[in-house]
């Protein structure tokens, strides 16, 4: 293993086309070994298909793409005896027991018989199945389902992890759970590379974040670089009454220096605040002139403000082709590869 | 986040644990991969019985519909019948589920099971070697319930155990062979109905358009031509000569021809497909 050195994951102007649809446009990735790192997208930006490539199982249309210095394509074998997949849906049996899936990928994998039912035990205890292992996985929760997954993945310790959108649809007990074995995987070694579409898991566990689109790496760094060029999110405000409004926002408007957003509810408006430090003073603001605040939020920025101010147009529109949206690409990028070189620097 | 933590059953210890005590075991060999996935059909079998079905319970309906049926038509009696049909109606059933290889494959792919055995660095035909064994196993169940069922209404063959062993183990290699172009239909198909009707379009008119169920020379000139050079045709000769001891080591040698051929020209293009699929 290689950890800490070198590169987990290179990509070069990857593309993949499946008949007319571009679901891979010319990705370039830069993934460092040992450390977790988020790719972020909404659906239908390529992530998947993306992480399907670099775990061999498509071959791209055009570029290259390096795991650990093996070609995907040429050393597809070498890769894939360093990497290990988790896909979005299904990926063991679910006909069969938790202990027969595990036992069955023991034997793939090379160990005896008798090994292999030592290393299901190992791993079912581990993962907490344990209880679980007798019964069909489709019987299993979500969090359970996802943790047999898992746990399926690292039956030998791979050396690079993919999982995708591995907290999709699950509560947020289950969330945590994962989050736990991301954490303890990364602590062991492993790069792991995940694919979301929330904000908040990548900044919970992603070491490094790209965020992803059309098919492309539209801005990429740390969360906290992310974030900072982003701004830090926006202050909802609710008045007790609605007649106060205008001179809120007048207020607002003043100490915030943005512009603001009234919100269908009459007694409500929102600001999209660049630094929090600033909030408190706007407050007080609002006090001293007299305007009585029902409750006040702060809100992270959400992967559609993320991707209002990358793109400029919301996560979940898939029109493209537009000229314009397209200049707006460009910029956001600019903008976030400067705030990285800035703090990176720092 | 501590607070949380101490409530989870996943033990981070135990995680890391997990991970570091495993020492990498040299990689399974081809025969051994493909024997597990063996182990995995058997296992499915074992979780959803229902799906052998197709080799209990159709096989028995089709023997006692087609015996009973047409019998007194065309040979004057069911027990005289029987004694063509049997061998006919083992072909014609154990030929019809070799299609049943590719449903499974598709339904496979389609759920992403196959997705993890594909990013495994295995021999990789074994995902698909394993499997068509199983089928043996299916095969020879289903060969043995119309065996079974036709001694117990009359069927006498003349050679014996031994015949009915040689026809059922002429029937397997046959059926396997042919279960790789189901195999490839499954890689190719998008859904596994449509390759059930591409499946039933090919073995309706390949089982019925053949001497199971009436001799050849009832048909019209143009029909029997086709009848003639159908293999599966060639194959029910084979087998009730294996069965009644009867000559026919021509047959037999252009069913094997037939298999090999299937063999050379399916396995290889399947497994092309297999690693293109993408």
């Amino acid at each position: 293993m290689q950890a800490g050195t070198g590169l987990a994951i290179e990509a070069n102007g990857l593309v993949k086309h499946f008949g007319t649809t571009r679901a891979v446009d010319g990705l370039d990735l830069r993934v460092p070994t040992g450390l977790v790192y988020g790719v972020l997208g909404p659906n239908g930006a390529g992530k998947t298909t993306a992480i399907r490539m670099f775990a061999t199982l498509l071959r791209p249309t055009d570029g290259s793409a390096r795991v650990f210095g093996h070609d995907i394509v040429a050393e597809a074998d070498a890769v894939r005896s360093r990497v290990s997949m988790t896909g979005q849906f299904a990926s063991v049996d679910e006909d069969l027991t938790g202990v027969e899936n595990l036992v069955l990928l023991s034997r793939l994998w090379g160990y005896s018989r008798s090994a292999a039912k030592a290393r299901t035990a190992e791993l079912l205890d581990a993962f907490g199945l344990a209880d679980a292992g007798g019964r069909q996985v489709k019987t299993y929760s979500g969090g359970m389902r996802r943790r047999i997954d898992i746990a399926a993945s690292i039956v030998v310790t791979p050396e690079l992890i993919f999982l995708d959108e591995p907290t999709t649809g699950l509560d947020p007990r289950s969330r945590n759970q994962v989050w736990e074995i991301v954490r303890a995987l990364v602590a062991a070694g492993t790069t792991v590379l995940l694919t979301t579409q929330y904000l908040d898991e990548a900044d919970q566990l992603a070491d490094r974040i790209a965020v992803v689109d059309h098919g492309k790496v539209i801005a990429e760094g740390t969360s906290n670089q992310l974030k900072a060029s982003v701004g830090s999110g926006a202050l909802h405000v609710r008045l007790v009454d609605p007649v106060q409004r205008p001179e809120a926002e007048q207020v607002l408007i003043r100490t915030l220096a943005a512009s603001i957003r009234l919100e269908p509810d009459p007694s409500a408006l929102s600001v999209r605040v660049s630094d929090a430090q600033r909030v408190g003073y706007a407050l007080a603001e609002l006090s001293q002139a007299g305007v009585t605040v029902a409750n006040f939020s702060l809100g992270q920025p959400s992967l559609d403000e993320v991707f209002l101010v990358l793109t400029g147009r919301p996560a979940d529109s898939q029109t493209d082709g537009d000229p314009q949206t397209d200049g707006h690409f460009s910029t956001g990028a600019d903008a976030a590869s400067a705030e990285s070189s800035q703090e990176a620097n720092a | 986040m501590t607070a949380t933590t101490t409530t989870q059953p996943v033990a981070q210890a135990a995680v890391r644990t997990a991970l570091s005590t495993s020492a990498r075991p040299p990689l399974a060999t081809g025969l051994s991969a493909s024997g597990t996935f063996w182990w995995r059909a058997m296992l499915k079998i074992k979780h959803v019985p229902e799906q052998l079905f197709d080799v209990t319970a159709f096989p028995i309906m089709f023997l006692l519909m087609f015996t009973y049926l047409f019998g007194g038509a065309l040979a004057g009696s069911t027990g005289a019948y029987l004694q063509d049909v049997l061998p006919g109606i083992l072909v014609m059933t154990v030929t019809w589920i070799t299609m049943y290889t590719g449903l499974t494959l598709n339904r496979d792919i389609q759920k992403g099971v196959h997705d993890r055995f594909r990013s495994l660095p295995i021999w990789r035909p074994a995902t698909l070697v394993g499997p068509l064994l199983a089928d043996g196993v299916r095969y020879t169940l289903a060969a043995a319930m119309i065996l079974t069922l036709g001694l117990v209404l009359g069927f006498r063959p003349g050679a014996g155990a031994v015949g009915l062993a040689a026809g059922v183990g002429l029937l397997l290699v046959f059926a396997f062979s042919l279960s790789w172009i189901w195999t490839l239909l499954g890689l190719v198909m998008r859904s596994d109905n449509a390759l059930f009707a591409v499946s039933n379009m090919v073995m309706f008119p390949l089982t019925f358009v053949s001497n199971v169920f009436v001799g050849v020379e009832t048909l019209p000139g143009w029909l029997a031509a086709f009848v003639n050079v159908n293999p599966i045709t060639i194959l029910v000769t084979a087998i009730r000569g294996l069965m009644h001891g009867e000559p026919v080591n021509g047959e037999i040698g252009v069913v094997l021809a037939v298999s090999a051929g299937l063999i050379v020209v399916f396995g290889p293009l399947t497994m092309y497909v297999y690693r293109r699929k993408s």
